[in-house]
């Protein structure tokens, strides 16, 4: 089998694992006081990283380029509640304009 | 459970999913762009988009290989990405219903966005939302990635198309309803700090996420920034 199929079959079953491990093994019992105050943080500190690797990020090195461009204007239109597409179309053609005047 | 898990119906699920399905199908399109490029085939992305269904672990996965990463480092960064899936999973467990099928078909289905939108807020979750949810995004990127590995070589550089920056503003959006909250302040460690409880978290994550990147392979600052989430073990007032 090839590398990249063993990659696709590999990751697929050890992601459909971690997702069905809380679902399947704890079925419907509820998490602990303590444990909930944890989980619902999880999100936000999760989100919070995803927005700032892709925005910083370029491999292993932290950057400034037109992406935050993009991710400041799509900050601002939240601000004023525009929808999410309305958010994610802002952001890339923000991005894509920036890179383009900068040539 | 049906009676703590909100009104909210399948339709609704549907509804609050299409504007992201139409997003989510664009970036399965520079997902397929990308993997066709760093030689994965047709049918192997498109099979790794029913599979795996979680973005960035797949970007990320097409990423090493085409950096010519072995086949292990590739499913390594793609596992460690998709590690939020479990406290995720944890989250919703409560609020689903049904046998084992039932409950391996939701936790397929639960990405980060059908995750986010089946939320209803102080740690309650909405089953029917996230299946409906799911289902919608799982086509759009499963059918962008479709058109991406087919239509790839026609489309151009993503970057050129700021698609790079759509994909942070999308998290961002997932956010900033999270960071609601009736605390106002949260006691760490005795020290008092007036922000609510999911700002401090998102700030501390942020924080985490950014100071490992340039030391740990990708994929690990953001598994370390779940970590930011400790500070939700606070004594209560």
């Amino acid at each position: 089998m090839s590398t990249v199929w063993i990659v696709v079959l590999v990751t697929g079953a050890g992601t459909i694992a971690l997702k069905a491990a809380g679902p399947v093994l704890l079925g419907g019992r509820p998490l602990p006081d303590r444990v909930a105050g944890v989980v619902t943080l999880v999100g936000p500190a999760l989100l919070a990283a995803l927005v700032a690797i892709g925005t910083f990020a370029d491999g292993q090195r932290l950057v400034i380029d037109a992406r935050v461009l993009g991710v400041g204007a799509a900050a601002v239109a939240l601000r004023f509640h525009a929808p999410v597409l309305l958010v994610v179309i802002i952001a890339a053609a923000v991005t894509a304009t920036a890179r383009a005047l900068a040539g | 459970m049906a009676e703590g898990s909100g009104n909210r119906s399948y339709r609704d699920g549907v509804s609050a999913a299409v504007p992201l399905s139409v997003a989510v199908f664009g970036f399965g399109v520079s997902y397929g762009v990308l993997a066709l490029s760093v030689g994965m085939g047709t049918l192997a992305p498109i099979a790794m988009s029913a599979t795996t269904f979680a973005g960035s672990a797949q970007f990320a996965a097409a990423s090493v290989l085409g950096a010519g990463g072995s086949g292990a480092t590739a499913i390594l960064a793609a596992l460690m990405l998709n590690a939020r899936y479990l406290p995720l999973g944890v989250t919703v467990a409560p609020w689903l219903e049904g046998g084992f099928w039932s409950r391996l078909l939701h936790a397929h289905l639960m990405v980060d966005e059908s995750w986010a939108i089946a939320s209803e807020g102080r740690g309650r979750w909405n089953p029917r939302v996230m299946l409906a949810a799911g289902v919608g995004l799982g086509v759009a990127w499963i059918a962008g990635t479709a058109v991406g590995v087919l239509f790839g070589d026609a489309l151009g550089d993503p970057a050129r198309l700021g698609l790079d920056a759509a994909f942070p503003a999308l998290f961002l959006a997932l956010l900033a309803p999270q960071l609601r909250s009736e605390e106002r302040e949260i006691t760490v460690a005795r020290i008092r700090i007036a922000a609510p409880p999911p700002v401090l978290a998102a700030l501390l994550g942020a924080a985490i996420a950014l100071v490992l990147t340039p030391f740990t392979p990708a994929g690990v600052p953001i598994v370390a920034a779940g970590a930011a989430c400790l500070i939700g073990l606070r004594r209560r007032p």
